[in-house]
């Protein structure tokens, strides 16, 4: 099956040198791209074509290119990932686009998450959250067999659905507050659904939910939007449980 | 607990408490004009009326409500700030119809719509009875009351402004009934009652009752400027 | 000439783990307190030896090119991670995950390692189960399982199809809480360059950081390498972009022996390269062998018209299509093992018969599945992978047959280490893929989780103290000392060097080329004449490399391309290395295969009377060949046997 060919392109990227720069948007025409392109190899194309004019290719934030690592951002057109569902912006293919279009590409914004370069932002932020308590505190050895605790295959299920989070940030990059809310509640509900993770549940919300408006994530206002653009698809019922858990930690206290 | 409350999830904790109690307050006062509709000689709504200026409500409850909205339109104006804040640098484009609802996205800016919406209504009816008391009086069991019906039914009624007045209560019923479509629902995902299955009905019930309230609000106006003449 | 001390424990196979933990020193807290000790990567095996071993006391400074540690490459393992539990009763024990890891290894891994590795298998599920990871159970509570290619039980705990995934974030997990506890000092986005070793023992490192570009000294009393394996040596790999051999290589530079690095596992389902600007090939889980049938067509004609796109699959009749893998193994059919699979592909493809466009690719059919158990049954099973391949294809695997095609997957070759998975460099110690121990000529599926995790949580953490109880007397390593000035400026002049070639080709473009040679010659087939001629090649493309690079952008900042230029001149060099471990090694074994070792009927022939050994490889200096030492293997537990899946 023959694939399309998008025959012009036009970019319009966000360009900004470091940190300290101020960006704007360049504009760059891209010709004869396959519809079986992946989206980040058009770029590579981009990028191939500006090394050899000389000038500095795009930085991009990618690594697995299979939609698993999280590495990888991007605002195109408006969305996070690009304008396709349940996918992450490596698994975006240009066939979704129309030959002559122009395609809009941004780094998430977020005051929490600082340009570095060009469409790279620094998510620390995320880091620094799951470091406040996105853990089980055991160490290594002298822990009871893994069947001695039995463990409900619906709790266990629901758990995973909350732990397949992969921490890329379109949720807050979508959210229209830039809040947190998603990543952290999948991270808490992931843990709390766990016999093994219930023991310091309260402690654990309470801290993560600090940290995160320590570091300047907006407020829920529950829109919904981060769990129609999460490349994951976790449910924003894992807010509700995280508001749950916060609630009933403040009321132990 | 002054952690709690200066903490995001606490400050929506108020916000969604003060949102139910506004939402039950909607409901009594539709209830309340609906009487209107039932009676035409407006006794009824009258005898309502006065009910609801007996010193225990006036100096009981009024205050209770008023904390309310406040506290409702500090959070939201607190929490709308920091949200903006949170995003210095806007998109380019930014295209949220695909993943989310336009009154979701824009409570902030219906919430004040309908405030000043309520700066007028207040002005028509809760200044002119409770406060100055120029308001029409009639008889009921025996003892002077203020005509609201009346007031009501001029208000409406009484030449282009009937018209414009009319108008303008509508819009404010839907403006009310959109804002009422998300922060219904919002309310209890916000005080973490709700998981998969409950935010669905949720926001069924949301949706429905929104739509009450709306349509009941826009009702009254139209059936006193139409046929109460 | 130095002799490699494997520092195998005497004794019987069983007991030879415990013995030697048993003997071997141990640092008291107090003075775990004063050691410091720098990981590299944060993969399932760097990540679980940081987190263990800062729980233990020790200071550990943790080291990512990623922006942060749980993105490392460990998280894109889908099926699952074996052990030894025994749980479903079907009579699995430590002896028989032994036995089928060193027969799967085709007999060229160490016995007491693996055995090792299948002792401590079951500590991994309980610590991961501890962790949180919320692996697949039964109604009744307890852990599901699900079997796997090369084995007769069922022992690979899976949580979907992200048990990678899983596994890491349990690990990442426990090195945040002792980031949180500044018990872990977390580097993320650094790349490291170089190591830097004092009076013979490795003392620390140097690293470029990728967001600022300064050349950073970072001293520790041991230096762990976890950077993983070096298959984008190939270019086009199912590795991440980011994945490279720099920590390992410079490793080698500086004197540790680099084993086995002919050993390449091709996985034979990944989706067919569509052209020329592929960046990354994607792989499709193992598990869809176990209801499609791989086939080409029988007639070249009907190949021709596909490759041109006149005609579909569904346009050759029944009798037209040659299911050559149920025809040469009857026995075993589409179920053989990852290399036969793969090599059977490129068998067919090379003849002519290869189904799209690039002649590269070939059919998995699920029709015949879908025929006998229904459309609904295949969707519950591999929905999420059909849906995944229909993303990126563009075509709809249930009414078309899946195309495929093998792609480089994971390397079993690394630095070489001893028991205790230190390298001969003192002080210095290579865990999970970076080093070569466990996994002979051929890795089996589920195992690559199961080796660097317990590398990290259980060999390593004990196995380092033993070295540095000696090391307790030495004070905080002085970051001014000459040898981190000198090689501090070692990197400046290297990357330099890359940096003021300004010529015209991009590094990308001297990295397909060398990922070209390396998948023609030193691929899945690999001949005298080939290898020579990709050694020559190899050099030719280097030397152009050095004279012909343009890299763009500043010198002192971030700077996407010199980080690449830096891995892919590593490459050069270790592609070469590959080339000639390939020649030395003139058998075929596990996923070495030499075209002048076949049997009659073409399958793959070991020779263990000449080649039962290890290749350690020495560097030389720049420029000249590498010098070989073997360490002989010795199997005194295990029979060998040719394998045979006909």
């Amino acid at each position: 099956m023959a694939d399309k060919i998008l025959k012009e392109l036009t970019l319009k990227i966000w360009r900004q040198k470091d940190a300290q720069s101020k960006g704007k948007f360049e504009s760059y025409q891209i010709n004869n791209i396959s519809g079986g392109t992946s989206f980040l190899e058009m770029l590579d194309i981009l990028n191939e074509e500006l090394i050899s004019k000389g000038t500095e290719p795009v930085a991009f934030d990618h690594d697995c290119r299979e939609g698993i690592c999280g590495m990888c951002s991007m605002f195109i057109d408006g969305r996070a990932h690009g304008p396709d569902d349940d996918i992450t912006t490596c698994q975006l293919h240009m066939r979704k686009f129309e030959d002559g279009a122009t395609i809009t590409i941004e780094p998430w914004r977020a005051g929490a998450f600082p340009v570095i370069k060009d469409l790279m932002v620094d998510r620390t932020a995320f880091e620094k959250i799951l470091q406040a308590g996105g853990y089980i505190s055991v160490n290594t050895g002298g822990v009871p067999d893994g069947n001695a605790i039995p463990i409900s295959q619906d709790d266990a299920e629901e758990a995973m659905d909350a732990a397949a989070c992969i921490g890329c940030g379109a949720c807050v990059a979508t959210c229209k507050n830039s809040s947190a809310m998603l990543f952290v509640s999948a991270k808490v509900s992931h843990l709390a659904k766990l016999p093994q993770g219930r023991v310091e549940a309260t402690r654990r919300a309470k801290s993560m939910v600090a940290k995160m408006d320590e570091l300047g994530f907006g407020n829920c206002t529950n829109t919904g939007a981060c769990q129609v653009e999460c490349p994951k698809g976790i449910s924003i019922a894992n807010i509700a449980r995280l508001n749950r858990e916060f609630l009933s930690a403040t009321i132990k206290e | 607990m002054s952690s709690f409350l200066s903490s995001s999830i606490g400050k929506k904790l108020i916000m969604s408490l003060s949102g139910i109690f506004l939402v039950v307050f909607v409901l009594v006062h539709l209830i309340l004009n609906s009487f209107l509709l039932f009676d035409s000689t407006g006794e009824l709504f009258n005898a309502g009326a006065h009910f609801m200026s007996l010193p225990v409500i006036r100096f009981g409850l009024q205050p209770v409500l008023f904390g309310g909205f406040i506290i409702h339109i500090i959070y939201a104006i607190t929490l709308t700030l920091q949200n903006m804040k949170a995003r210095p640098q806007k998109y380019a484009v930014q295209n949220l119809s695909n993943s989310s609802t336009w009154s979701s996205r824009n409570m902030f800016v219906l919430g004040g719509l309908v405030l000043v919406f309520l700066a007028m209504h207040l002005m028509h009816f809760f200044i002119k009875m409770q406060i100055t008391g120029e308001v029409p009086t009639t008889m009921l069991n025996g003892e002077e009351v203020h005509n609201g019906a009346k007031l009501v039914k001029d208000l409406f009624t009484t030449g282009t402004l009937g018209l414009v007045y009319t108008c303008l209560y509508v819009l404010g019923a839907i403006l009310l009934g959109l804002h009422l479509s998300h922060g219904f629902w919002s309310a209890f995902q916000s005080i973490g009652f709700s998981n998969n299955i409950w935010r669905k009905r949720l926001e069924k019930v949301s949706y429905f009752y929104a739509f009450f309230i709306a349509a009941g609000f826009t009702i009254i106006p139209l059936y006193l400027h139409f046929f109460a003449k | 000439m130095t002799v490699l001390n494997s520092k195998i424990p005497a004794g019987p196979l069983a007991e030879k783990w415990s013995k030697h933990k048993a003997a071997i020193k141990v640092v008291s807290p107090s003075n775990k307190r004063k050691l410091d000790i720098i990981v590299v990567g944060t993969g399932l095996a760097g990540g679980s030896a940081a987190a263990s071993l800062a729980e233990m006391g020790y200071n550990v400074k943790s080291f990512c090119y990623q922006d942060s540690g749980r993105r490392a490459h460990s998280i894109a393992a889908q099926g699952g991670i074996n052990a030894s539990k025994n749980y479903q009763n079907d009579n699995d024990s430590v002896f028989r995950l032994f036995y089928d890891t060193i027969k799967g290894g085709d007999y060229r891994s160490r016995e007491s390692n693996v055995h090792r590795l299948a002792e401590v298998s079951g500590d991994i599920i309980d610590q991961c189960v501890a962790q949180g990871v919320p692996f697949a159970r039964e109604y009744g509570g307890t852990l599901s399982n699900r079997s796997f290619g090369g084995v007769l039980v069922s022992r690979t705990f899976y949580a979907r199809g992200q048990t990678g995934q899983q596994l890491l974030l349990g690990c990442y997990a426990s090195m945040n809480r002792m980031i949180g506890q500044g018990q872990i000092e977390m580097h993320e986005r650094c790349e490291m360059l170089d190591i830097v070793t004092v009076d013979g023992k490795a003392r620390g490192i140097i690293t470029r950081n990728l967001v600022t570009g300064e050349i950073e000294r970072h001293g520790a009393h041991a230096v762990v390498i976890a950077s993983g394996g070096y298959s984008n040596v190939f270019f086009l790999s199912t590795n991440a972009m980011g994945c490279n051999a720099g920590a390992a290589w410079q490793a080698y530079k500086n004197g540790a022996y680099f084993a086995n690095p002919c050993y390449v596992q091709i996985h034979p389902t990944c989706i067919p390269i569509h052209g020329e600007q592929q960046s990354k090939l994607t792989l499709m889980s193992e598990s869809l062998r176990n209801d499609g049938r791989v086939w080409t067509p029988l007639k070249k004609e009907d190949a021709i018209k596909l490759q041109k796109g006149e005609i579909t699959a569904n346009d050759i009749a029944e009798e037209d299509r040659d299911f050559y893998l149920e025809r040469r193994y009857p026995s075993y059919g589409n179920l053989v093992p990852r290399d036969v699979a793969s090599r059977a592909a490129k068998e067919r493809c090379d003849a002519g018969f290869g189904v799209n466009g690039t002649g590269k690719a070939v059919f998995l059919d699920f029709k015949y599945s879908i025929d006998r158990l229904g459309r609904d049954v295949i969707e519950a099973r591999y929905g999420n992978l059909f849906q995944m391949y229909e993303k990126i294809t563009d075509q709809n695997p249930y009414e078309l047959p899946m195309q495929i095609y093998p792609a480089i997957h994971y390397t079993m070759g690394g630095l070489w280490v001893d028991y205790n998975l230190m390298t001969n460099v003192p002080g210095l110690y290579a865990i999970g893929e970076a080093n070569f121990s466990d996994h002979g000529a051929n890795r089996l599926g589920a195992s690559a989780l199961m080796q660097g995790l317990a590398d990290g949580y259980f060999v390593l953490p004990y196995t380092i103290g033993d070295y540095l109880a000696d090391e307790i007397q030495v004070p905080r390593i002085d970051l001014n000392n000459p040898e981190f000035v000198k090689k501090e400026k070692a990197v400046t002049d290297r990357m330099t060097r890359l940096y003021n070639i300004k010529g015209n080709k991009s590094v990308d473009s001297f990295h397909k080329r060398l990922g070209n040679v390396m998948w023609e010659n030193v691929g899945m087939a690999r001949n005298e004449a080939g290898l020579k001629l990709a050694i020559k090649e190899i050099e030719e493309i280097r030397k152009d490399f050095y004279k012909d690079l343009r890299i763009t952008g500043d010198f002192d900042a971030m700077n996407i391309e010199l980080e690449k230029a830096g891995r892919v001149a590593d490459f050069f060099e270790l592609g070469d290395l590959m080339a000639h471990d390939a020649l030395d090694r003139k058998e075929s074994c596990g996923g070495h295969y030499r075209e002048e070792s076949v049997t009659e009927d073409g399958e793959a022939k070991r020779d263990d009377e000449n080649f039962a050994y290890v290749s350690a490889w020495e560097y030389q200096g720049e420029g000249k060949a590498p010098k070989l030492t073997k360490e002989e293997l010795v199997f005194e537990n295990v029979e060998l046997t040719q394998r045979s899946y006909k």
